[in-house]
């Protein structure tokens, strides 16, 4: 019999590593607040009275710091995993998660890989202002040897995050904050969700949406609006982001013959422009109009609440990107 | 917590009571290290080396004599002045010097470089490029060998690691943030800072608070610290060896201030004009292999001929290492998608471990 409960994303979240914890030694967690305070957003709750304080480690706030502290224990063989309070905050450890976890194994010609999961919020929060509502994934997904992660839900968040504290290279994980309470489904029984596999959300013929973690929740909002027109998305969740599963959105274009990118980071030089590249190169023949992208505007996040929801991607946005990409604007 | 206590110079001569071979190969370790100096040099002006280049000539006492004072397996890690260490732990000059012609027997295939000695097997965790970036990395490295021997063997841990830079580093934010968490944590890292004068062409006193004192700075993060003379490395071990001791007993950080000087400049391409060249004598006049040269036959029996002969097998090593360097394959273009990933998946091919693992001459 399968049991299926429903669990919170930070349950899910903290299930993967609890599970892991116990499976493999080698796997300890590090960040601001983890232990004592239970997690800034409460997602490692319990874990320090389960596991004692050599394995669940409060840091100061030192981002730079700790973050290196995790890449010289990877390379002797430890897993760790790294908590960013927020990605926001990694960039002011942007040397240590850039220039040394993704490239240790190139530059020491193949003696010291980097089995490391760096975790944490990234995206708008609410009304957080600039600083804090950093979207990292275009930034960041542009440097080679690191993998990228974002969840959509519950049942993710847990077989990614187990998948990716196994995983030999270091894991950029990128959860939402507005996500941590949503609850989903979630087995009893352990298993495991591969990278590079994209998902259907929504299986649909007139156009494709594509898009990763919490925009996916605003593109199913605006394809249950389209479909009141007439016009059915299929909306594809590209789940991980290195390595992108590129083939199975292609194969949804060529079925649909438009797309449509939704990507919460800004658009020059980002995650939306470079999949949007790739559509184009591979389904040239297929598409009956350009890709077009849904992007966060071009301009700092504000903290006015009703300039940041403008400034975001959401359901009417993506609604008028897929009207105009299927002609019915 | 640590307590703060600024050790005296040690009292009592350690290196001594050490046998002859020992402190006759430190000699050697040195005269080989300024040999591959010299012959990189040529090699640079030559252009069969490339990129930045980073010279230890003048520092060599630093680190023979800090290495001599730990045990082979605990971790080091440097910057990018780095072959010194690299030949100092064991590395075999021969990978040393394939790895700046950029060939594929060099320590990281051809993909480091000079700036990049890596070394597995004698536990040399790089050799980094950015000034100060070592210093959280090595608070991994003490984090991961006490973390291994008390979680996961659930035995009583022993290990140092030890974490060079140069003076520049002193002014990096994450050097500070090292320091502190090696003290909140009580992790067993020795940061070693070999203070050559110099930061590139900004002389200390211009880019570091008291650079008269640099122990100070070890005082603010609660650790125990010294200021040790580098030119000797006789000195540099009796020195050392106690910190180190301390360190490894009692699980806790330590920061030394090693006063050195590089003959050279910073990198290949630095006129040195920031300086004088009577101050470049002056220190060339204490050179450290010469002092302790004149101690071993001075004080150890050692001879002008066993010299002379020391100094010609290191030539020869050094000559044999180049050609054996400049035999090397270029690396095969297949190998810019090795070692991306450890899987593969596109277009990378997953990893392979370096040939100098494998050399049963290394």
């Amino acid at each position: 019999m399968t049991a299926t409960r429903q669990i919170e994303f930070r349950e899910a979240l903290r299930e993967a590593m609890t599970e892991e914890m116990h499976r493999d030694k080698r796997v300890f967690l590090m960040g601001e607040e983890v232990a004592e305070y239970n997690g800034a957003y409460k997602v490692s709750r319990g874990m320090l009275e389960e596991f004692g304080p050599k394995r669940v480690i409060d840091t100061p706030i030192s981002e730079t710091g700790f973050a290196g502290l995790g890449i010289g224990a990877a390379m002797t063989g430890l897993r760790p995993i790294i908590e960013f309070m927020s990605w926001s905050f990694s960039l002011v450890a942007a040397d240590q998660i850039l220039n040394n976890a993704p490239k240790m194994l190139y530059m020491s010609g193949g003696q010291f890989g980097c089995p490391i999961v760096f975790r944490g919020n990234c995206g708008a929060g609410g009304q957080l202002g600039s600083t804090h509502s950093w979207c990292v994934e275009s930034l960041f997904s542009n440097v080679p040897g690191l993998k990228m992660v974002m969840p959509f839900d519950a049942y993710d968040a847990k077989g990614m995050l187990k998948t990716a504290i196994r995983d030999e290279n270091p894991v950029f994980f990128l959860e939402s904050e507005r996500l941590l309470s949503v609850k989903g489904e979630v087995p009893e029984q352990e298993y495991l969700v591969a990278f590079q596999e994209a998902l259907i959300r929504r299986a649909g013929d007139d156009c494709t949406i594509v898009s990763f973690g919490r925009a996916l929740y605003f593109c199913l909002e605006a394809a249950q609006e389209l479909a009141k027109e007439g016009i059915e998305c299929e909306v594809i969740d590209g789940r991980t982001i290195r390595p992108l599963d590129i083939e199975s959105i292609v194969k949804s274009v060529r079925k649909t013959n438009y797309c449509v990118v939704v990507d919460q980071s800004w658009p020059f030089a980002s995650l939306g422009a470079e999949i949007a590249a790739q559509v184009h190169q591979y389904c040239f023949d297929d598409l009956d109009n350009h890709v077009m992208r849904v992007h966060s505007d071009d301009v700092p996040a504000p903290y006015a609440y009703n300039l940041e929801q403008e400034m975001l991607p959401n359901a009417r946005k993506i609604c008028q990107a897929v009207r105009s990409a299927t002609y019915n604007a | 917590m640590t307590t703060m206590t600024t050790r005296p110079a040690a009292l009592e001569n350690l290196a001594t009571k050490l046998p002859d071979e020992t402190l006759r190969k430190w000699l050697r370790d040195m005269l080989l290290i300024r040999e591959l100096e010299v012959r990189t040099m040529q090699a640079y002006q030559n252009k069969l080396i490339g990129g930045f280049c980073h010279i230890y000539i003048g520092q060599e006492a630093v680190a023979v004599g800090t290495i001599a004072a730990v045990k082979p397996t605990d971790p080091i890690i440097t910057a990018y002045r780095d072959h010194g260490h690299a030949l100092a732990r064991g590395m075999d000059p021969k990978h040393c010097m394939a790895e700046m012609f950029g060939r594929i027997d060099g320590c990281a295939k051809g993909k480091g470089g000079s700036m990049h000695m890596f070394d597995k097997a004698h536990h040399m965790y790089g050799g980094h490029g950015i000034v100060g970036a070592q210093c959280p990395i090595a608070l991994g490295l003490a984090f991961s060998v006490k973390y291994h021997d008390e979680v996961i063997e659930e035995k009583t841990s022993n290990g140092v690691t030890l974490c060079y830079l140069g003076d520049g580093a002193l002014n990096q934010g994450s050097f500070h943030e090292a320091m502190n968490l090696a003290g909140v944590f009580n992790l067993p890292v020795i940061y070693i800072c070999e203070n050559n004068g110099y930061a590139m062409g900004t002389s200390i006193a211009r880019g570091t608070t008291m650079a008269h004192q640099l122990t100070a700075k070890a005082d603010a993060y609660g650790m125990a610290s010294a200021s040790i003379d580098g030119m000797d490395v006789v000195n540099v071990y009796n020195q050392m060896k106690p910190i180190v001791d301390d360190c490894r007993k009692n699980s806790c950080p330590a920061f030394v201030e090693i006063r050195t000087y590089r003959y050279k400049g910073h990198s290949m391409s630095d006129p040195r004009k920031y300086r004088t060249k009577e101050e470049e004598q002056q220190y060339e006049e204490q050179d450290p292999i010469e002092k302790h040269a004149a101690f071993l036959i001075k004080e150890k029996g050692f001879s002008e001929a066993d010299h002379d002969a020391m100094v010609k097998d290191v030539r020869k090593q050094v000559r044999a290492a180049i050609k054996w360097a400049e035999a090397s394959p270029i690396p095969d273009i297949s190998e810019l998608y090795t070692d991306v990933y450890a899987d593969k998946w596109g277009p990378y091919t997953g990893t392979s471990e370096s040939s100098m693992l494998g050399d049963p001459e290394k």
